[in-house]
Formats: structure tokens, sequence, C-alpha cells
């Protein structure tokens, strides 16, 4: 809360402004029929615009930053605190997905659970709490007797993303599962500027929007809060004033592991559960972590959607124009590579 | 309870694979004030941390009120009432002053009861309360880092250098605070300003290359030129 908008802030303030704006003004211009303007009808294509597809690309944007958010807070928050780039973040992310998707699917559950809506949130909870299990085991069963060898632990991190990967191969094969199901949530859709959007996927931008304000009040609020940002500048002395700061690592990477699960389970209704989901998702938390300045919160949270608007413009356009679909994955990385050639510490960032 | 607050006994530490103590031994009484002399690189700052267990000894013993203290996690000993205050004040810079403080309760409560003794002791702090640690003065920080060990009830205060870097006029304040503060807990010092240490502490150990060499009444130590000389350099 100090120096509310110091001179920094106010740089990283105007870089956020200029990106949106780009962003903004060129999904809302291409979204007209750009060939009328080489062949002179300048009034022609402007009728062309298309406010309805510019809504649609923003929410999806939106959309996207939301999910990138959920594997991306943990990803931030425990690298701050802990200095552990957790690899396997993405991992956790597309269990959550299959999670959700299997009890969304499973007769013997549609049966004893016949509730769409219930079977969801089942879903949901479930992801937490394997989520959870599996990441306060990770960190208590690996990360914990290597905190005094950093490198080793990313080396860890990175083979249980492969084992996660390996293990859900295994059990769930290679093919890729797409929604049947349907459930009162995932149902209804509503109209802008003449386009669909549907409401579920409104409900998890809202959602998402709620998650990081809470993390935001729970960072700045609560004794934990006041913890977990000193711990991020000097964890020893945290642990000097006799705070066991073990056991909060411990929560903080279960709770991050956590909330990456849960945003498998919300992402499934529309995305699927594949094993791509993740190096798809990490690639694009770890632009965002990088891109918000390393280590801030408010950082990463603003990052995430940045990214994830970068990427729903940059795949409108591509379908609309190039035909290309690699663009689309390439962008977070181009975004991050401009942002860092002009703000080196990201968005963020200090020294 | 006996009337040492604070017992070393015979520590030895390894940072990695160096032996940096190679043989500590002293006792702080309760009530004193009691400084660790010696060189840069004696071993003062690993002797504190050692206390702490963030640089745990090998060998040896750390009695604090009857408790062995060797083995025990740095938080857990800090629990049992001992207040830290690391040279270079570490401080954390992007919380406030009142969250500096805040962050040190043990109990709920533990500020409330404490802040007007705090703000008596250093009167800036009231003034600066709303503002980010990192924005404070040194002088200012380090008299934060110290209320922040005040904060909680502790009975032993280890407090590195405190006058590291500070203009004369801020020393002399802070000289003041610790004499107060010494009233309510035992201080064990780090200090290189001999004049600072000698006039503020009672009693003195020396450290010499890892091995404490000598200690006594400070009021002996001052007119002792030949140890003076021979172990902290010109004074």
């Amino acid at each position: 809360m100090s120096g509310l908008l110091s001179r920094e802030k106010r740089g990283s303030l105007i870089a956020i402004g200029v990106i949106l704006s780009i962003l903004l003004l060129f999904s809302f211009f291409t979204t007209g029929d750009l060939s009328l303007v080489r062949t002179g009808g300048i009034s022609a294509y402007l009728n062309t615009i298309n406010p309805g597809d510019f809504s649609i690309t923003l929410l999806s944007g939106l959309l996207r930053g939301m999910l990138l958010f959920l594997v991306a807070a943990g990803l931030s928050i425990v690298f701050g605190l802990m200095d552990v780039l957790n690899f396997a973040q993405g991992g956790f992310f597309m269990i959550g997905a299959y999670i959700a998707y299997e009890l969304h699917h499973t007769p013997a559950i549609i049966a004893a659970v016949p509730d769409g809506n219930l079977r969801f949130l089942l879903g949901a909870l479930v992801a937490i709490a394997i989520g959870a299990a599996l990441g306060a085991a990770l960190e208590r069963g690996l990360l914990r007797p290597l905190y005094e060898r950093p490198l080793f632990q990313l080396v860890i991190t990175f083979g249980v993303s492969i084992l996660i990967l390996e293990a859900t191969k295994l059990i769930w094969g290679v093919s890729p599962r797409s929604w049947t199901t349907v459930f009162g949530l995932n149902e209804g859709s509503f109209q802008l500027f003449g386009q669909q959007f549907s409401v579920y996927r409104l409900f998890v931008i809202i959602v998402g929007f709620a998650l990081i304000i809470a993390v935001a009040l729970l960072l700045q609020r609560t004794r934990i809060g006041i913890i977990i940002r000193a711990g991020v500048q000097d964890s020893q002395m945290v642990e000097a004033l006799g705070i066991n700061v073990r056991a909060v690592f411990t929560a903080v990477f279960t709770l991050g592991c956590a909330v990456a699960a849960l945003g498998g389970a919300v992402a499934a209704p529309f995305l699927g559960a594949s094993l791509g989901l993740s190096t798809e998702f990490l690639l694009g938390a770890v632009a965002a972590v990088v891109l918000g300045g390393l280590g801030s919160y408010e950082g990463t949270a603003i990052a995430s959607l940045l990214v994830g608007i970068t990427q729903a413009v940059v795949a409108k356009f591509g379908v609309q124009y190039l035909n290309q679909p690699v663009w689309e994955s390439l962008s977070p990385m181009i975004l991050l590579a401009l942002v860092l050639l002009l703000r080196p510490s990201g968005l963020f960032g200090k020294e | 309870m006996s009337d040492m607050v604070l017992e070393v006994r015979g520590i030895h530490t390894y940072i990695g694979q160096f032996h940096i103590l190679e043989g500590v031994t002293f006792s702080v009484p309760r009530g004193s004030i009691t400084v660790l002399l010696g060189r840069n690189g004696a071993g003062k700052t690993t002797t504190l941390k050692s206390i702490m267990g963030m640089t745990p000894p090998r060998e040896g013993r750390v009695i604090f009120d009857g408790q062995d203290l060797v083995g025990k996690p740095p938080f857990q000993i800090a629990k049992l009432g001992i207040g830290y205050v690391p040279e270079h004040r570490a401080i954390f810079r992007e919380l406030t002053v009142a969250e500096n403080l805040q962050i040190a309760e043990r109990r709920k409560g533990d500020l409330a009861a404490r802040q007007d003794f705090i703000f008596e002791l250093f009167p800036d702090l009231k003034r600066l309360y709303r503002l980010a640690g990192g924005k404070l003065s040194g002088g200012q920080q380090q008299m934060l880092a110290i209320a922040r060990a005040l904060v909680p009830e502790n009975r032993l205060l280890l407090i590195d250098e405190p006058s590291e870097g500070l203009a004369p006029v801020i020393i002399e304040a802070l000289m003041h605070a610790i004499q107060r503060l010494s009233e309510s807990a035992t201080v064990l010092l780090v200090e290189q300003n001999f004049r600072m240490a000698s006039r503020l502490a009672d009693r003195y150990v020396i450290i010499d290359d890892g091995i404490s060499v000598q200690s006594g009444m400070m009021a002996d130590l001052v007119n002792d030129e030949a140890t003076i000389q021979r172990y902290l350099g010109a004074a």
C-alpha cells in the first residue's frame, strides 16, 4: 500500500495501458474486412467492423487470462517465497481437468449424482482435494529435503511434471477427451452485439476475478499474508521471529497446487481434458509470472490477463487472416520478449 | 533459575566446510548488557547465529534458562523468548512499519501491550507507522529492527552491530534506547565501535579466530591497553 503512485508504479501502469490499448485497437480494427481497405473502400471497411466479434474476443481473452492466473498464482507466490519454480504446476492443471471430466462422465457417478451441476461441483472439489494432497506430498517428500539446493528442486519439479504426464497417460490414455455431458450451468448463453457467449464462461471469468481479489486480500489483510510477503523478502528473518516458516511453505505450496487443479476442473467443460493442457498452460503461466515481474502478485494477476487477451486477439486474427494457429501459442513468448526488452525486470519487478 | 540467562559452552560451528567457531564459551548474567568484541571475521556474528540455530553448532551446548537450544530450529528458539536483531537490520522493506511490528507478535495483543513502550523509546516510529520499511533512513531502520525484537516478551535480545553505518547523533540515541530496554531484558550485543561498547556494556567477551579468549567486566577492560591492542587493534 506504500506510495500509492510512486514513479515505478506509474511506469508499470503506463506500460500496461500501452500494451492493452495496442491489443484492443488491433483487435477492434481487424474484426473488419481489411481487404476492402486495399481496394479503397474505407467506409465499406468501417461498416464491416464487428463489435460483437470484438467483445467475444475480449471475453475469451479474459477467460483464458483467468485460467492462466489460476496456474500462475501458485507459481508466482511459491517462487517468491521459496525460490522454487514449480514446473509441475501445469500437470496439476491437467489432472484437475481429467478429474472433473471423469466425475462428470463416469456412468456409475452419473447414476449416483444425477444432477449435472452438483456433479460438476463435486468434480471441482475432488480436483482441489487431490491437487492439494499431491502438492503437499511433493513439498514435504521431495522439496523439503532440498531447500539448500534450489537447482535440485527445479530438476525435481521438472521430473515430477513428467511423472504426472506419464501417469495420466497410463490412466486415461493418449486420446483427448471432449466434454459431452450437459449441465445447467453450462447450457445457458447470452447475446452480445449479436454474438453468443456462454454463461458458464462468464461464470468462470467472475470466479477468476473473485479469486484474484480474495488472494490479494489474503496477502494484504491477514497475518498469514503479512508472513508470506515478509517471507518473499527474507524467510530466514521471518523464522528468527519465531514463525514456523517451513509450515508456511507447505501451506502455500499446497494451496498453489490446489488452485491449479481447480483451474483445470473449471476449464474442462470447454477445453476438455488432454495431455497438451499441461505444457500449454505451464508456458503461458511462466510467461505471465516473468512478465508481471518475478515475485509480484499484482504483476502476475495483471500479466495473466494480458497474456490471455494477447492469445485471444492473436488467435482471432490468425483464424481470420493467417490460417496459421501457431502464432497463438507463440504469442505469450513474443509479448514477453517485447516487454522484457523495454522493462527487463517485468511490469512490476524490482531490479 | 540460575542468575545466568544464557550459557554458551564450547560450541563449534561450521559454515559449509569452514570451521568458523572453534570453541566459544561464555555466559550472560541476567539483566546485564554483555558485548562480544573481536576483529572482523573473528566469529561474533556466527556466535549469535549459532545461538539462534541459524548456523547450528556441531559441538557444544547453548543453555537458555535451563534449556539446551542446540538442535532446535530457529523459530522454536525464538519462541522461547529470544529476540534477534541481525546485522544490516533485515527489516522487511516492502512491509509498512506497522506490519514489520505486527509480524513479530507471538500472541495476539503483544503489539498493543508494548506499543507505548516502543514509541517512548523510538518516537520517530509513531510518525512513520504507515510508511514502507524500505523508505526509512538507516537509523530509523535500525530502530525498527530493535523495536521488532521488543514486540513479544523476550528475555534475551541478541543485537548485531547496531551502530554500523550510522551517524554519531543517531548512535547516541540508539545507545540511550538500548540502555533503557536493558532494564526489562538481558542484552547480548556485537559491536565494532569500542567507544560505544565500552560505555554501554557491563561485561565483555573477546572472540579471536573463532575462540573465546577472554571475558570479564567492562570496567576492567577499558584500562587494559595491552588486551585492547592485542585483540581489537587500535581502540
